[in-house]
């Protein structure tokens, strides 16, 4: 290795000494710096938009800490066989939490996305991102790929169950986001490609019969999408003013904490769903790509591991988890600057709030047990 | 049948999930240089455009209003400046919710600062203002309601009190009718007016030289940039930064110099206190108004401050119609003192000499008619020539000039002196009285048998009454013009402006008016002498002339008021209940070297006008030709503000 040649031999001892750390934790390497990395630019970011509330970043702080505790303690104490045996009992689990949720929500005559555990307020419906696409992994991995029709039905079953309990709360894009979950898994198994090209027209019904469906603030948000000019007040005003926020950030951005459209107030939402145009207007393209660029880095580093994998449950879960978390990011970027509607959807690991940071690292956590158990054949 | 058993087969397994993962990262990178271009488009292809929105959204443009110009005297007493008033407003937002906000509202009436009657409509425009907005809710408060708030101000939030500046009269009334007034600008203002011009600005000239003048007064806004946040709240920085703002300062109004006198304006004012009538003073050598005064006056300070609906109909409804200007915009019949106009007009048009003597038996009679024209002096004056006609107001002989001259000589001659149009001074609200003649008699009426001109109205227009009417402007406009040969000037209120940042006065030139034309030194001299005798004992001018070290010529007049009902709008309704004359002097003084010129009409009053006009006039000349008493040239302390 040319290190080895250049490299005074205590920072290779060093350097081995943190990899050994990070073998006996379980953790990659490269996976973890990069989402370290972009941690703490969301931390950073958070503290800029939220107006320099510090009280904001230190309960940000705290969602971090408990993030990387589930990462940590998934990579280090799951096993395959235990996520195998868990997949199951969690998707049952949730399912009936997003029943409760309904029911109570029902009651109350309003949305309802929260349970409240007393010590801590938690979504049930982040389980299911992550307990779907197992359920359909730990489905498949005793059958044989490509999935047969059978299995298809079976899958989209799973998978209709709670993106139908998740729609009604109603949260049509974290119910969007589960099925994608899932529809992930099927594709990542072999779905025949005669099937994906039979359901495109399938989908686009779908869509125009799912019109009729939704809800009227729904149909509204598509509708501004598609022109943001027919309310300029209202739900138009969120797509606006984030892309004049973006706009105005140009090639370098206004500086850190020198955006006026979020340090005013212009920009709604600037510290969740809207962080990323908080990005775009004080660091510019620069820095908006440089975010991208790292998101891209975790997506290609997590494919990998997923192909890395030697099962089925494995490789799937690795899988869904990687293109999911590349869902996440096309769909909170695609909103803020304008080419996809406003959709409920936080930017992963940089927008305020616990719930979607902690599935997502549970999410790694969980990829990376998988990894780092692998048996070790012929190699 | 044999049912096909699939097996899993690892190696083909491992294939196509390798073979997806590829395909879905290919997606993935194409879906995210999606993202990557539509970014490009927005920060580089379109910078300058949401640059441009961003700018716009936190950066508001507040008005600075320019501090409004000055009104001084002839000699440089403040008549009208600025002065910072005190008002307590309201920040809504500050206050906290709409149960601590009337929490707020009832104390202050419990301290005495708010009535209670008042409480809704001050609560309903506290509402109809933004949040962050600082509403007035008490405007000028007095040094006592300052002490008062100061002491409970502890007890409120979101409520304080703030200076502006607003306009202040020192003087009060005084030369209200020549000044004018500011208000708050109405919906008609906003209609001819440029609203970028008067950007926080409230107040705007609503009469005389405060309108006149309106744009030298007002001068030229400034702006400041003011960063908002979403909210419209000023901020004073976005995050950690510090954005440059601009600031232009605005430019002041000019400073206006009136011809007006103060002393010589409070002396007409205080002849006229407690009278209905009007004064008007102007320097014969440029038409310079030295006092313009129309009685009763009212304050405006108070329409500055905001008058209420009730205080303005009130004062709509004075019987006594204060905000009439009765100098300009009152038309009365100008009785005898048409008189030494008619005897010019004589003496133009060779009808007499004027030593000819015509025999006044106490009434007159027109040829074939039966109808008397009675004088005034039962008996009659017996043989009268001009002179002593003029002084002794004979209307015999009038009625003689009047028959000879005919109406169609005597409404040319009169017109030349500005009866019947106005005089062009240089504020608004002026009418142009009535020079009466057949042609108009003809427009003026329906019906054949009322369009006709009788020979007989030809006569009581020859002493001034009948259908002829002039307002106190005309007439001491005219008498100056008498005291000018004939060389008149159109009455200005206004002789010059000071730009603002500049010490020194553009003078404006007086604006002659056409010369009246083919009257000899002698025939001038001739009516000179006649209006000399009349303030001489014997004359009818001569109580008021009584002492005076300087020589006055002057003509009484005194007009029945039963005859003008129609014309005389305004006292239409208590024109019978107050059935008096209307007393009139005209004067110029010292005759020998015209320095004044002075026109007095009284409505109503209860003699005739030397009686009652004359002693009026006499404390005009005193004011402005004897010297200043020192006692009476500092009546009120002048505090003036520099814009």
């Amino acid at each position: 290795m040319i290190l080895d040649e250049f490299s005074p031999s205590r920072t290779r001892r060093t350097l081995s000494a943190g990899g050994r750390t990070l073998r006996a934790l379980r953790l990659d390497g490269p996976l973890t710096g990069v989402l370290a990395l972009i941690i703490c630019i969301g931390v950073l970011v958070v503290y800029s938009a939220s107006g320099q509330n510090v009280k904001m970043v230190e309960h940000q702080i705290g969602n971090v800490v408990v993030a990387i505790a589930a990462l940590a303690l998934l990579a280090r104490f799951s096993t395959p066989q235990y996520l195998r045996l868990l997949a199951p009992l969690a998707y049952a689990f949730g399912v009936l939490l997003l029943i409760v949720v309904d029911v109570t929500g029902h009651i109350d005559k309003g949305a309802q996305r929260w349970l409240n555990l007393g010590f801590m307020r938690f979504q049930p419906s982040e389980i299911m991102k992550l307990a779907v696409p197992m359920l359909c992994a730990w489905y498949m991995h005793e059958r044989p790929l490509p999935p047969a029709f059978k299995d298809l039905v079976v899958m989209a079953l799973f998978i209709a169950l709670p993106t139908a309990l998740v729609a009604a709360q109603p949260d049509l894009g974290t119910a969007l986001l589960i099925a994608t979950s899932g529809l992930i898994v099927m594709l990542l198994a072999g779905l025949q490609t005669s099937i994906i090209l039979m359901s495109i027209p399938v989908l686009i019904l779908a869509a125009i019969g799912g019109w009729h469906f939704v809800h009227e603030y729904q149909r509204q948000r598509i509708l501004t999408f598609m022109n943001p000019q027919i309310d300029r007040l209202g739900a138009g005003y969120h797509i606006i003013q984030s892309q004049i926020a973006i706009g105005s950030g140009g090639v370098f951005g206004k500086g850190y904490m020198r955006g006026s459209q979020a340090q005013l107030d212009f920009l709604p939402e600037s510290s969740t769903d809207f962080i990323f145009s908080v990005i775009g207007e004080e660091f510019g393209l620069l820095g908006q790509l440089l975010v991208l660029s790292l998101y891209a880095f975790v997506i290609g580093r997590a494919l990998y591991l997923a192909m890395q994998a030697q099962d089925t449950f494995a490789r799937l879960t690795g899988g869904a988890i990687a293109l999911s978390f590349f869902v996440y990011v096309f769909v909170n970027s695609g909103m803020v600057s304008g080419i996809l509607p406003v959709v409920g959807v936080p930017l992963p690991l940089i927008s305020y709030g616990g719930s979607s940071m902690v599935t997502i690292m549970a999410g790694f956590g969980i990829l990376m047990s998988l990894h780092s158990h692998r048996k070790l054949v012929g190699s | 049948m044999v049912r096909r058993v699939r097996i899993k087969d690892h190696w083909s397994e491992r294939r196509i999930f390798t073979f997806r993962s590829i395909v879905a990262g290919v997606i993935v990178a194409l879906l995210l240089l999606t993202v990557a271009s539509r970014l490009f488009y927005l920060q580089v292809v379109r910078y300058a455009y949401y640059s441009q929105l961003s700018q716009g959204n936190r950066v508001r443009i507040e008005p600075i209003p320019p501090s409004r110009g000055l009104i001084l005297d002839r000699n440089g007493v403040i008549l009208a400046d600025n002065m910072p008033a005190f008002q307590l407003e309201v920040e809504r937002d500050q206050v906290g919710n709409t149960r601590q906000l009337d929490a707020s509202l009832e104390r202050l009436v419990q301290i005495g600062l708010l009535d209670a009657a008042d409480l809704p409509a001050i609560k309903r425009s506290i509402m109809s203002r933004p949040a962050y907005e600082s509403v007035p809710i008490k405007l000028e408060m007095t040094d006592r309601e300052m002490a008062v708030f100061a002491l409970h101000r502890f007890e409120f939030n979101g409520i304080d009190v703030h200076t502006r500046l607003t306009r202040h009269y020192p003087f009060g009334p005084l030369a209200v009718h020549a000044l004018g007034y500011v208000a708050a600008i109405s919906a008609r203002d906003l209609a001819h007016i440029d609203p970028a011009v008067y950007a926080g600005t409230t107040l705007i000239g609503k009469l005389g030289v405060e309108r006149a003048y309106e744009s030298e007064l007002h001068g030229k806004p400034g702006f400041r940039e003011v960063l908002v946040n979403a909210a419209g709240r000023p901020v004073t920085k976005e995050g950690a930064y510090h954005p440059k703002l601009k600031t232009q300062l605005p430019v002041a109004g000019s400073t206006l110099v009136l011809g007006i006198d103060v002393r010589v304006q409070r002396a007409a004012e205080d002849a006229l206190q407690g009278l209905r009538g009007a004064v008007v003073a102007i320097d014969p050598k440029n038409g310079d108004v030295i006092a313009l005064a129309s009685s009763p006056a009212f304050d405006p300070n108070e329409f500055a401050r905001g008058l209420t609906d009730k205080q303005y109909a009130a004062l709509e409804d004075d019987p006594d119609k204060p905000l009439i200007n009765r100098a300009l915009a009152g038309a009365y019949p100008p009785g005898s003192t048409a008189k030494p106009y008619y005897a010019l007009a004589a003496l133009h048009y060779g009808v007499i000499t004027p030593d000819q003597h015509i025999l006044c038996p106490g009434y007159f009679r027109l040829p074939h008619s039966l109808h008397l024209y009675h004088c005034w002096k039962h008996g009659g004056h017996g043989e009268i020539s001009m002179r002593r006609a003029i002084a002794q107001s004979c209307d015999v002989y009038f009625y003689n000039v009047a028959n000879m001259l005919g109406i169609d000589r005597m409404h040319h001659f009169l017109s030349e002196f500005g009866f019947g149009k106005p005089t062009g001074i240089d504020i608004p609200g002026e009418v142009r009285g009535l020079m009466p003649s057949p042609q108009w008699k003809r427009h003026a009426f329906k019906g054949r048998a009322n369009q006709v001109w009788f020979p007989g109205e030809t006569l009581i227009v020859g002493i001034g009454q009948g259908y002829m009417l002039a307002t106190p402007l005309q007439l001491a406009h005219a008498v100056a013009t008498i005291a000018a040969h004939g060389h008149g000037f159109k009455p200005r209120l206004v002789i010059g402006i000071r730009p603002p940042g500049s010490t020194r006065m553009i003078r404006l030139p007086p604006r002659p008016d056409p010369p009246v034309r083919g009257i000899t030194p002698d025939q001038w001299q001739v009516v000179y002498e006649g209006m000399e005798q009349a303030a001489r004992p014997g004359g009818t001018a001569a109580r008021m002339a009584a002492g005076a070290p300087y020589l006055i010529a002057a003509k009484t007049g005194t007009a029945q008021v039963f005859s003008l009902g129609k014309n005389e709008k305004y006292n239409a309704k208590t024109i019978k209940a107050r059935l008096r004359d209307n007393a009139l002097f005209i004067a110029f003084a010292p005759a020998d070297d015209p320095k004044l010129a002075v026109a007095v009409m009284v409505e109503h009053a209860s003699g005739e006008g030397g009686a009652v006009a004359g002693p009026i006039a006499r404390k005009v000349f005193d004011a402005y030709l004897l010297p200043a008493k020192p006692e009476t040239s500092a009546q009120k302390p002048v505090t003036a503000k520099t814009p």
